[in-house]
């Protein structure tokens, strides 16, 4: 079986986005019980800010074309700020450790998993959430084929499921069968719904296709 | 509005069905208009621009957040609790244990009339995950904080952590009176001896099927909020009636004190059909602390605490003879619920009782505790497990007599219920036109040509399989309560208390409506799954949600019909038995010039509403309704390496009516793709020989199928037989029939690639490749 599913697997079908080492390294800066991100990785050359845990830092965060900015504990995960202080319920909480997809959102027009992604670490990225694709109380091209391939159950991981497509289709305007199915193996669905989803996924092509590439 | 677009709520040239009398029974109806057909759901565009709004969702003012600590052995005793560190830790406002008065609470756990009396916290813990301690903080980092600084000495407790040797004198006892949760369960008609002796061929075997963890993408929990002594709950769960008793009961409460929210959830797949000890947490720290508290519970506790689907051991001794037919059955059952009565057995052994016409059938469960997490009904309980062993068999006696096994299946229908007494018919069953119409669209007789014409030698090669199935359930069944509101411009409100666990319910109720009333499916709000505003409902489990509700909403358009049918007579001066609805208006058959359209009635206008109630009748007597299925699979086996590869699988399903086409094609696929899982990546592992620990509590670790492992080719076949008697729509339940033959089919073909029999879950490259080599080594 191939089940390449984790944070690594993820990118590989775009070739872009941010490695597990490179996350480690940003998760040292966020970690009081690591010294430097070289402890943790063994090599590099990184020398990361070393912050207590309880400390409050400011961040500007880029979401949705508009900027916020909020003060964070540097251990609070993107997925936590947008969820839980920003009110983006959106995006999802699945796992929390980068397995399921649910958070998928886009960072500088990769899909990225927010539980992975430290809200510090996102300063100077725009951030896409599932809120950012629609037009006003307008679905966007890829919810639209969500929505004519009925291509949920439950409709938790969806949000998810969109953003991975979002991102497949920035990157890629008309994936192939294969191409789809290795980019939307990051993101989990409990419910089954990949016939459908992988049918919703060739529509958004079309539809965004007609739009000229808008979503 | 102009009244040219109110006209737009109904559909111009649509006819409506005929408005039974009062008192009339309504019959199912022969031609449908828009149930069935493929329309998106009503609730969509929730569901994709982020506006719905689930449980974990909820954000209250003040709100603060809860974590559990949770025993980290299978089996330990809390000696000493300390949560004074904890308790002053900024941003903490609350540690609770067993040494908190207020958290005194008793908590039961029971199955099938097996009950053990716990508490909220026990301090004696038989299972890893139980809970110890909880906290309640301005985040949950800091609810994480203040439980990991809880400082519990625990004695560890010897711990069984294999349920095959939980009955060995030597085992550590989970439960002081013994492993076993009650005497075993004992099924037989017939004679077994005697059937064994009439048959051509006596096969036996032992199969085992790996327990499995829900794991839905929704973590389980709930936001808990107090207003003086009312309790408002928003749950992430299937049934919020069901939650709203739970958590009456357990803290003593007028079940009109506790309110419960579920409009929107999750998944469940049967682990959320309950309160959870959770649920009962959150109350307590919402009242204790005087804020609104939110407890989601952490991925690695929905591993450890909330459920499974049991481990099965099984045997099977079946005797056939030459022609085909069944002579005698006999199975045997070993599981385990965990450490506490939770049906580690449940519904094993149906298949094996009731699906094939067998006159000699015996079968006996065992079912015991080891230290580990409770079980929860996991979608079709039992019923996996039991196709696994029954249809894998029927696949060895079919090659035992040379025949096709679609054949030996067809040769052994039942068209009654064996296993119930007085072995009453089944109201419908297709289960004949699964297998044929089901084979036929498949290819089966074309498929297996084409590979008999392969070498066997090929490194890689190709299988088919197949297997059948019947469930237990699906008929539905009373009570429902459904309220529908026609408005004065002619749109609808439909009021029902059932949860839509994902199955599409509210669009199936949606598509009742409009069917009834003409009226278009977007113009229908709902209201749905609240104990403060909506109807009393049974969770939504079991496949019977459609077939129970959907029932009491047409009941409930037929009594507003009659009622708009009434006040039309009156304001038109006619009989109200000469009129008719037709698309908007009501008209007069004698006299077309007799007309009025619903937004003119009188009635209508006065009240602002006309309001229709419908309940869900009986269901037939001494009779059965179940759904059948069958499903046909081709692989692709790597002999190399142990790889499968799933080309295409086909779901012809016997549901009774189709009710919405989009989200019955979704189920099927959806029930094989969980299939897939428990046949090839699915398996909890405990540490069994030294910490009786789950080892892979994560879905790394425990492999859910992702995209890339399920068959771009899938198609669905509803096999629809006209089924007048079940209830007034037709339908019957279908989310659990479509995972139950899902293994054995894939078993079924992996063998027919490789000639390799797998017997226990999961079929996967180590285990395959295992065999392979014994087999080659045995030449």
């Amino acid at each position: 079986m191939k089940n390449d599913h984790d944070h690594e697997g993820k990118k590989t079908g775009f070739g872009r986005g941010i490695t597990r080492r490179k996350f480690l390294k940003t998760m040292g800066s966020g970690a009081a019980i690591v010294t430097t991100a070289d402890a943790l990785t063994g090599h590099g050359t990184v020398q990361a800010e070393v912050l207590k845990p309880e400390a409050i830092v400011r961040v500007n965060l880029f979401i949705n074309g508009l900027r916020r900015s909020l003060v964070v504990e540097p251990r609070w995960s993107l997925l936590y700020v947008l969820r839980e202080k920003l009110g983006l319920t959106g995006t999802k909480v699945g796992c929390e450790r980068g397995e399921c997809g649910a958070c998928t959102v886009l960072m500088d027009e990769v899909p990225r998993y927010a539980c992975l992604t430290l809200a510090v670490e996102a300063q100077g990225t725009e951030i896409v959430t599932l809120e950012g694709l629609m037009h006003g109380e307008r679905l966007g091209a890829v919810q639209q084929a969500f929505v004519e391939h009925d291509a949920y159950q439950c409709g938790y991981c969806t949000p998810g499921q969109i953003m991975s497509t979002e991102g497949l289709l920035r990157s890629n305007p008309a994936p192939n069968p294969d191409e789809i199915r290795r980019s939307m193996s990051g993101n989990l669905c409990r419910c089954g719904a990949y016939a459908h989803i992988h049918q919703a996924v060739g529509r958004a092509a079309e539809l965004k296709g007609k739009k000229g590439g808008a979503s | 509005m102009t009244d040219q677009e109110k006209e737009l709520y109904y559909v111009e040239g649509l006819p409506i069905p005929e408005t039974p009398r009062t008192g009339e029974n309504p019959t199912p109806w022969k031609d449908t208009r828009i149930i069935g057909k493929a329309v998106p759901r009503v609730d969509a565009y929730e569901r994709v621009s982020g506006s719905a709004v689930y449980p974990s969702d909820v954000s209250l003012p003040n709100m603060l957040y809860g974590a559990i600590l949770r025993c980290p052995h299978p089996h330990a005793r809390v000696k000493k609790i300390e949560t004074g560190k904890a308790q002053s830790m900024s941003g903490v406002h609350v540690v609770i244990s067993a040494q908190t008065p207020a958290a005194d609470v008793p908590w039961t756990y029971s199955s099938s009339g097996i009950k053990i009396e716990s508490k909220l916290f026990d301090s004696h813990c038989r299972f890893e995950g139980e809970t110890v301690a909880a906290a309640a903080a301005e985040s949950p980092y800091l609810a994480w904080d203040a439980v990991r600084a809880v400082d519990v000495a625990y004695e560890l407790l010897p711990a069984v952590s294999d349920e095959r040797v939980a009955l060995d004198p030597k085992a550590a006892a989970a439960q002081e009176d013994g492993n076993r949760v009650g005497p075993p369960r004992s099924y037989e008609r017939g004679d077994v001896a005697k059937g064994f002796a009439e048959a051509d061929v006596v096969l036996e075997e032992n199969y085992r099927t790996e327990c499995e963890i829900h794991t839905p993408m929704e973590l389980h929990g709930c936001v808990a909020n107090w207003d003086g002594d009312r309790l408002t709950i928003w749950e992430s769960t299937q049934g919020v009636y069901r939650v709203q008793q739970n958590v009456a009961q357990t803290l003593n409460l007028p079940l009109s004190k506790v309110r419960v929210i579920g409009h929107y959830m999750g998944g469940g797949f049967g682990s959320k059909l309950q309160a959870g000890k959770y649920t009962i947490i959150a109350a307590l720290l919402a009242r204790i602390t005087g804020r609104p508290v939110k407890m989601i519970l952490s991925r690695e506790e929905t591993y450890l605490a909330v459920g499974n689907r049991p481990p099965s051991n099984m045997t099977l001794k079946a005797g056939v003879k030459r022609n085909g037919t069944l002579t005698a059955l006999d199975f045997a059952c070993t599981g385990t619920g965990g450490a506490y009565p939770a049906g580690g057995t449940s519904l094993v052994d149906w298949q094996v009782r009731d699906l094939y016409k067998c006159p000699n059938v015996r079968t006996t469960c065992t079912d015991v505790y080891i230290n580990a997490g409770p079980a929860r009904p996991f979608r079709a309980p039992g019923h996996p497990q039991g196709s696994w062993s029954l249809e894998q068999m029927l696949d060895a006696l079919a090659e035992a007599i040379d025949m096709d096994p679609v054949d030996l299946r067809l040769k052994n229908i039942a068209l009654y219920s064996q296993a119930r007494d007085g072995q009453p018919p089944y109201t419908s069953t297709g289960f004949r036109e699964c297998l044929t119409e089901g084979a036929r669209a498949f290819g089966w007789k074309e498929a297996r040509e084409r590979i008999a014409a392969t070498s066997s030698r090929e490194e890689i090669r190709r299988g088919v399989g197949m297997a059948g199935g019947v469930w237990i359930a699906g008929a539905g069944r009373p009570p429902s309560t459904i309220i529908l509101k026609l408005f004065a411009d002619g749109s609808v409100n439909l009021n029902m208390g059932a949860s839509d666990i994902g199955t599409g319910t509210k669009t199936v109720m949606a598509l009742v409506v409009a069917e009834e009333l003409g009226v278009k499916p977007e113009f229908i709000q709902i209201e749905h799954a609240d104990t403060g505003t909506t109807q009393y409902a049974t969770p939504s489990g079991g496949s019977k949600t459609v077939p129970t509700e959907a029932p009491a909403v047409r009941a409930a358009a037929i009594s507003l019909k009659q009622q708009l049918l009434e006040i039309a007579a009156r304001d038109l001066a006619v009989d109200p038995a000469s009129l008719s609805f037709r698309a908007g208006s009501i008209v007069s058959r004698n006299d077309p010039s007799k007309k009025i359209s619903f937004t003119k009635l009188s009635g209508l206008q006065k009240r602002g509403v006309v309001v229709g109630i419908g309940y869900r009748g009986p269901n037939p007597e001494n009779k059965v309704t179940n759904p059948f299925a069958a499903q046909f699979c081709e692989v692709e086996v790597n002999t190399a390496t142990g790889e499968v590869r799933i080309i295409r699988f086909l779901g012809a399903h016997d549901s009774g009516r189709v009710m919405s086409r989009l989200t019955y094609d979704n189920q099927v696929f959806g029930g094989i793709t969980m299939g897939i899982g428990l046949a090839m990546t699915e398996a909890r592992v405990l540490d069994k020989n030294l910490t009786g620990k789950m080892v892979n509590r994560n879905w790394h670790d425990y492999k859910l199928p992702t995209t890339l492992d399920v068959p771009q080719d899938m198609i669905c076949l509803p096999i629809e037989p006209d089924d007048t008697e079940a209830n007034t729509t037709g339908a019957k339940g279908l989310g659990e029939p479509v995972t139950i033959p899902t293994a054995a089919a894939v078993a079924n073909a992996v063998y027919h690639a490789t000639g390799v029999r797998i017997t226990q879950t999961p079929i996967n490259p180590v285990q395959l490749c295992r065999l392979l080599a014994e087999r080659r080594k045995e030449g």
